[in-house]
């Protein structure tokens, strides 16, 4: 089964739900070691996301002409409009430029693993960091290297998409010992150890919800969080 | 408005930006300086949909006459400076006419607004907010002048500081925005006389004697100028 414009839909709306519940958490994590707004940022974001969502479709109710990249496109741009912090620009352009690379009807395991690789160069080179940094990059990073083996190792999407997902989690619990580098928490030094990177948990939140949307299939029923 | 250029300051702080925004704008009455800063929520944060909006309205009034004018933005911390870097991402068409310096937010904006006041082009006052970084490092020509003898052909005179206040910032704008008019390499106790933030940083208070030194050929004018200017008081005496 290719990933649809559906998929991505699903994948965004779960993304909201995943960030609605976690968000005391990821409030948690980055007002430990950063300012303290990632959690209650990333909710509007996504929850502004998924009120356009529900706009588009009130408009036209079938677009059987819409590209993955349209859905990717969309969020990118609610995103930058809607959190004020670092974090909106950041996944903005990892949306944006994974809409760059997924204008049209249905996405392959490569084609998949093309979108996480042109996120992650958005994040990286929007955020200006490297892995082991303790930042989200550390996640991306897995998840694209995940990716791409289980593509090379002939996986279907959801092979992909839960080898990405799996290693974002592993690789956002890493971050644990880390002493960041880049990014508001690197103004601690020595202090950051200890704690999870706020942007690494909320990528392994993002790339479940996209495995979890891939699983569950067009069947599922679309909830607003 | 006169300037070629014009400046748009981002900050996390509605406040900030108004208050950098006003400081820049003081210094160069000619230039157009519009701050803008707040989240979406109008907290602390910074909104790209108010960044894409005020860059409109700063291009609508500049026009496209002029291929070499334009508008340079600064960032103050993270967020600010990826957000305006993703509007110009998400626009192509902005990159011809406004760039991003990697500057120091209020120096960077004292320095490229002064340097707009005299009619620089982009690249003049992007070098310049650029430049600014170098504030706190002992300035190059201050070292360099110190023990050397005066060039060849260099007309040097001195003068006193009258004014209570010194060089601050008000009468540092004047003699910079007078030289870079003057056109001549005029320098300050060794610091570049055109540099508005060298000029403060030199921390001349009232009762000290400044070296005015040019060279070129305006260069007798150009002294002449700076210390009348100096000696004159600033309007404060």
């Amino acid at each position: 089964m290719a990933l649809d414009a559906d998929w991505a839909e699903r994948w965004v709306r779960r993304t909201a739900e995943a960030v609605a519940d976690a968000k005391d958490e990821l409030t948690e994590l980055d007002r430990q070691i950063g300012d303290g707004d990632h959690g209650e940022n990333l909710h509007r974001g996504f929850q502004a996301v998924v009120a356009r969502l529900d706009d588009a479709a009130a408009q036209q109710a079938a677009d059987e002409e819409r590209t993955v990249g349209d859905v990717l496109k969309l969020v990118a741009t609610t995103l930058m409009s809607t959190v004020g912090g670092a974090s909106g620009p950041l996944y903005g352009t990892a949306y944006l430029r994974a809409a760059k690379v997924s204008g049209r009807s249905q996405i392959d395991p490569p084609a998949v693993v093309a979108v996480l690789e042109a996120a992650l160069e958005g994040v990286a080179s929007r955020g200006k960091a490297t892995v082991g940094e303790k930042t989200m990059v550390d996640a991306w990073q897995a998840a694209v290297d995940a990716a791409e083996a289980a593509a090379d190792d002939g996986g279907s999407e959801v092979d992909v998409l839960r080898a990405a997902a799996e290693a974002a989690d592993t690789a956002s619990t890493g971050t644990i010992p880390l002493v960041a580098t880049k990014g508001r928490a690197s103004y601690l030094g020595e202090r950051s150890a200890g704690h999870e990177d706020p942007g690494a948990r909320s990528t392994a939140l993002v790339l479940g919800a996209a495995m979890a949307a891939a699983v569950s299939g067009p069947a599922d029923p679309r909830s607003a969080a | 408005m006169t300037a070629r250029v014009a400046l748009l300051l981002v900050s996390h702080s509605a406040d900030l930006a108004r208050g950098a925004a006003e400081l820049a704008g003081q210094m160069a009455p000619d230039v157009l300086v519009r701050g803008v800063g707040g989240g979406p929520d109008g907290g602390l944060g910074t909104s790209l949909d108010a960044v894409q909006k005020e860059l409109g309205d700063i291009l609508e009034r500049l026009g496209d006459d002029d291929p070499a004018g334009g508008v340079v933005v600064l960032g103050d911390l993270g967020s600010s400076v990826l957000t305006v870097e993703a509007v110009l991402e998400l626009d192509d068409s902005l990159a011809e006419r406004v760039v991003l310096a990697r500057a120091p937010f209020v120096e960077g904006a004292v320095a490229a607004a002064v340097t707009a006041h005299g009619g620089a082009d982009l690249a003049a006052v992007l070098e310049s907010a650029t430049a600014s970084v170098t504030m706190y490092q002992p300035a190059e020509g201050a070292t360099a002048a110190a023990g050397a003898p005066a060039e060849d052909g260099a007309t040097s005179r001195t003068v006193t500081v009258r004014n209570p206040l010194g060089l601050h910032a008000r009468p540092a704008a004047l003699v910079s925005r007078k030289v870079a008019e003057l056109g001549a390499a005029v320098t300050i106790d060794g610091v570049d006389a055109s540099s508005v933030l060298q000029l403060m940083a030199l921390g001349a208070t009232q009762g000290r004697e400044l070296r005015v030194e040019a060279t070129g050929e305006r260069a007798a004018e150009a002294v002449a100028t700076v210390v009348e200017m100096i000696d004159g008081g600033f309007g404060e005496v």
